[in-house]
């Protein structure tokens, strides 16, 4: 590779010259791509573990009826009570890890892998499930439904 | 037995008769307490230490609400009998004797108003009852046995031989002892079967006291082995929706005429284990293969069921493992991670469809985990699409990266070696 | 578009920004600077590729800004957030974690480097003293950042670490309470650690690495004794071009091996701290910290009456005061010699920082 530089060919030269622009352009652009994908925001803006934001109105959810939902990643169940107001819980069941269920016959939460059932304040009332529910805070903004963790 | 109770209150004296109130009763402990402590002998020294934690001594019920006689007097005049005193009762009189006060409902309501007052007419519908009555068995177990003499603490209070957790070691105090339980004839290895068992397990190991020990099966005061046409009732005081299959199911019908104790028959009494899928089919440890053979129509069924649960097990199983990859690698994966949890539902619906004993049952609980389980999968190897791209992003940039540095070296080698001929020229 | 015709655009453009900035006088003495050629010219280029992985630390930092929750309730879960729905956040955050171990490691060896080739002796003194500041910020660095995903690892790594701070004497505890910001590890912690990680660190660090380049552009690279003594001419190389496109071509292939690293062992999350649990088995700091911890844990209970683990922190901390004064004490003896004693303390130091790390990892957490 030892040339005399007067007798380096130009087109040589010329070649190193052009690798390593297009190199340097691939790289900037190998660089560039993910910073700027990563500038730009997912579709869910925010962390759901503590707080999600439900995909249905408050409007669709009847008196005495119950829906679940997904919370970061476990189920939750909503529920309507009678008198009209909103609670969430953890739709886990404390036995086994069944998904529970609203039964409006029952009036309030019931799992049916081995009839456990839950009272409207998630406390464990019949039934193998030893412990309550997880209790969520419900807020309505407007027509949306928010659910978090905690008060 | 009842009116001979009632004749042996009603002849007993005023010192006999039930206290009037922790006033009364604070003092009587004092003259009896003052004396007995004294003792040198020790049988009648050591009932006044344990009665201090008694719940009746905490209440104000002192010895003279049991055993009678003047605790203001002193000396053997305290232990007149013409005061009502009794000494020592008999093994015979003891139930008549707790239940003076403890089947006295307007009574008890004074003390704890929610406790029952039955315990002694179900002690005489028991085993232990009856022959204390017709035979007066010394064996027998009698209020004394479980609840203990003078240091008696409510269920609730951990120490209290009738606490949940002890209960079976106060109820195998006899039953396990093969001497004692000679002249019976039954079983004495209940107590070891017992602590083998799912029940136990979850009460000492996982504290959950709510699970089942001897008085939950056999009845508290009123014990006595389930009837064979019954055991489901028992069982199913927790296991509603088993019990409730099994009663429609075949074997629901068949077994209390073929005099086959239900539950029991697959899952064992006391050393009722965790019940896993190897309980199912015609395999080594299954249970079914105890009636049906292979030919049957019951073992086709039962073979049937076991394919349907372990296919779906196994499905589940490969979709959690794909989706827990490409998680451990970083992707996201939570919404398929959820969506997989209800096919766990099906699974322990499938599971419980057993007990109808129905081909059919399991598969409509299967059929939704399948539709699951298929949908998890795709998830998942849309994820682990997510970590091909990444190794393709890889070796692209690599690729660049690498085309680079050799244009830098050779760029380096070009320009040194034109300086160095810049150099050396003319 | 080839690189000559972006000279000549480069070249015109040239004139315009020399007439506002001024800076030729400034390229004229760069244009100067070279590096000398020997067989430890090697070393040389460790100070940049530290210096190379800072940057990218810096840049990777400032991303990981753009969605990180410094509170205890948000911290991990935000992360999760990072690492599962943005777009490349698994790599953003996979560079930061694997360069930072990068750099740590060639901070060491730029450090030995110097230790072992002299680099300390007059008129370099100050650059030494600096250059044990970066040291420390980066350790410091290292400790800070540890913490911010909030993990069961982290937090319970940073209750030891911090629980050992207030084992010095008499500051002990009045600096364990200002590390931690209150007594015991908590939301209070992440939120000093977060100021100190994004803020603190990096204005004193961009100072004094501002100091240090300063000062070794001053004075120049150090050539080591035993390459002196040798007394003929050294060949020079310059620094634009020659020696910063070698610079670039190590830098390359940093920039590879951490796409490589990020690509197949992404950065780890595993539980969110909860104080209430008890501490899993097998808690380790990170690697730069191991052979302290082991040594610490090796010590015994008692040494002449003292507390064990209070003589070991106090030992180390003897020890970088030594190694701080070390241009002052390691001066030329009888016939301009240096000592050899302080390369065996060098070589020793070495020796023990490798081995205990290796023991730290190989011992069984149980024992």
């Amino acid at each position: 590779m030892n040339q005399d530089a007067r007798g380096a060919p130009a087109s040589r030269r010329r070649f190193l010259d052009w690798l390593l622009g297009t190199t340097i352009g691939g790289l900037v652009v190998s660089v560039l791509y993910p910073v700027v994908r990563y500038i730009v925001p997912p579709p869910a803006s925010e962390s759901a573990a503590s707080s999600v934001t439900l995909p249905f109105t408050a409007q669709e959810v009847a008196p005495n009826t119950g829906r679940i939902f997904k919370f970061g990643s476990r189920p939750g169940i909503l529920v309507r009570t009678p008198s009209g107001e909103l609670r969430a819980f953890g739709a886990t069941c404390t036995h086994l890890g069944c998904i529970v269920q609203y039964r409006p016959d029952l009036g309030h939460v019931w799992c049916a892998c081995h009839n456990g059932h839950f009272d409207l304040n998630g406390r464990n009332i019949a039934g193998p499930p030893p412990a309550p529910l997880e209790v969520f805070a419900v807020h309505e903004r407007g027509d949306q439904i928010v659910v978090g963790k905690g008060t | 037995m009842a009116a001979l109770a009632f004749l042996w209150c009603a002849a007993a004296p005023a010192g006999g008769q039930q206290p009037s109130g922790p006033a009364q009763g604070a003092q009587q402990a004092e003259s009896c307490v003052a004396c007995h402590q004294a003792l040198d002998d020790e049988r009648l020294s050591s009932p006044v230490a344990s009665f201090a934690a008694d719940v009746h001594a905490v209440k104000g019920l002192g010895c003279a609400a049991c055993h009678g006689g003047d605790p203001q007097a002193f000396g053997p005049e305290a232990m007149d009998p013409a005061k009502g005193f009794i000494g020592r009762p008999a093994r015979r009189e003891i139930p008549q004797l707790c239940g003076r006060c403890h089947s006295d409902a307007a009574f008890m309501r004074r003390y704890n108003p929610s406790l029952r007052v039955d315990q002694v007419t179900e002690y005489r519908t028991s085993v232990h009852g009856r022959r204390l009555v017709q035979f007066n068995d010394p064996r027998v177990a009698t209020c004394v046995s479980c609840h203990r003499v003078h240091a008696i603490r409510p269920p609730t209070d951990p120490q209290s031989s009738v606490h949940p957790l002890k209960v079976a070691r106060t109820c195998g105090a006899c039953h396990a002892d093969s001497v004692r339980m000679a002249p019976y004839g039954i079983p004495t290895d209940q107590l070891r079967r017992y602590e083998t068992s799912v029940h136990w397990e979850m009460m000492s190991v996982k504290h959950d006291l709510a699970a089942p020990t001897c008085n939950d099966c056999h009845g508290n005061h009123g014990a006595a082995p389930p009837g064979v046409s019954w055991v489901g009732n028992t069982c199913g005081q927790c296991h509603t929706v088993m019990q409730r299959l099994f009663d429609q199911s075949p074997h629901g019908r068949v077994f209390p005429q073929m005099g086959v104790p239900g539950c029991a028959a697959c899952h064992r009494n006391h050393d009722v284990q965790h019940a896993g899928d190897e309980l199912l089919g015609l395999g080594a440890a299954a249970v079914c293969s105890g009636c049906h053979d292979a030919e049957s129509r019951g073992g086709e069924q039962a073979v049937a069921m076991r394919r349907l649960i372990d296919s779906l097990r196994v499905d589940f199983d490969s979709a959690d493992g794909l989706l827990r990859r490409a998680e451990r690698s970083g992707v996201e994966v939570s919404q398929g991670l959820f969506e997989l949890q209800e096919a766990r539902n099906a699974l322990v619906g499938a599971r419980t469809a057993v007990h109808a004993s129905s081909v059919d049952a399991v598969r409509a609980e299967t059929e939704k985990g399948f539709s699951i389980t298929a949908r998890a999968r795709a998830r998942g190897g849309r994820a682990l699409g997510e970590l091909r791209f990444r190794r393709t992003g890889l070796v692209i940039s690599v690729t660049i990266i690498l085309a680079l540095i050799v244009g830098l070296v050779l760029k380096i080698r070009q320009l040194e070696s034109s300086s160095l001929s810049q150099r050396e020229s003319p | 578009m080839s690189l000559g015709s972006l000279r000549q655009r480069f070249t015109a453009l040239g004139p315009w920004l020399e007439s506002r900035l001024g800076l030729a006088g400034l390229w004229a003495v760069a244009r100067k600077k070279d590096v000398p050629v020997h067989r430890h010219t090697l070393w040389y280029y460790l100070g940049g590729m530290t210096l190379f992985l800072f940057v990218i630390q810096i840049g990777t930092g400032v991303l990981l800004l753009f969605y990180y929750r410094p509170s205890a309730e948000e911290a991990f879960e935000s992360v999760q957030f990072l690492m599962a729905e943005v777009q490349f956040g698994w790599l953003i955050r996979s560079i930061h974690a694997w360069a930072a171990n990068l750099m740590i490691f060639t901070l060491f060896l730029h450090f030995f480097s110097a230790l072992l080739l002299r680099a300390y002796r007059a008129p370099r003194e100050l650059t030494w003293l600096s250059g044990m500041g970066l040291l420390g910020l980066a350790l410091g660095f290292g400790f800070t950042g540890y913490l911010l995903p909030w993990n069961e690892l982290a937090y319970f790594a940073t209750r030891v670490g911090t629980q050992i701070v207030g084992v010095v004497p008499v500051a002990g505890d009045f600096f364990l309470r200002v590390l931690r910001g209150g007594e015991e590890v908590s939301g209070a912690t992440l939120t000093r650690f977060y100021a100190i990680h994004v803020a603190l660190l990096p204005a004193s660090g961009l100072a004094i690495v501002g100091l240090h380049l300063y000062l070794v552009q001053k004075h120049g690279m150090s050539v080591p004794p035993g390459v002196e003594r040798s007394g003929t001419a050294l060949p020079r190389m310059r620094f634009f071009p020659n020696f910063l496109l070698r610079d670039l071509v190590g830098w390359l292939a940093a920039l590879a091996i951490l796409a490589a690293l990020a690509a197949f062992l992404p950065a780890e999350l595993g539980k969110k701290a909860d104080p209430f649990t008890s501490a899993p088995a097998g808690i380790r700091p990170e690697w730069y910290f191991m052979f302290m911890f082991q040594t610490l844990k090796l010590l015994p209970a008692h040494i002449l009456g003292l507390e064990g683990e209070m003589v070991g922190v106090v030992g180390f901390g003897l020890a970088a005061v030594f190694l701080l004064v070390l241009p002052f004490v390691d001066r030329p003896g009888q016939g301009g010699r240096l000592q050899p004693v302080f390369t065996w303390i060098g070589i020793g130091i070495i020796v023990f920082v490798i081995v205990l790390t290796y023991i730290g990892y190989t011992v069984s957490p149980t024992k």
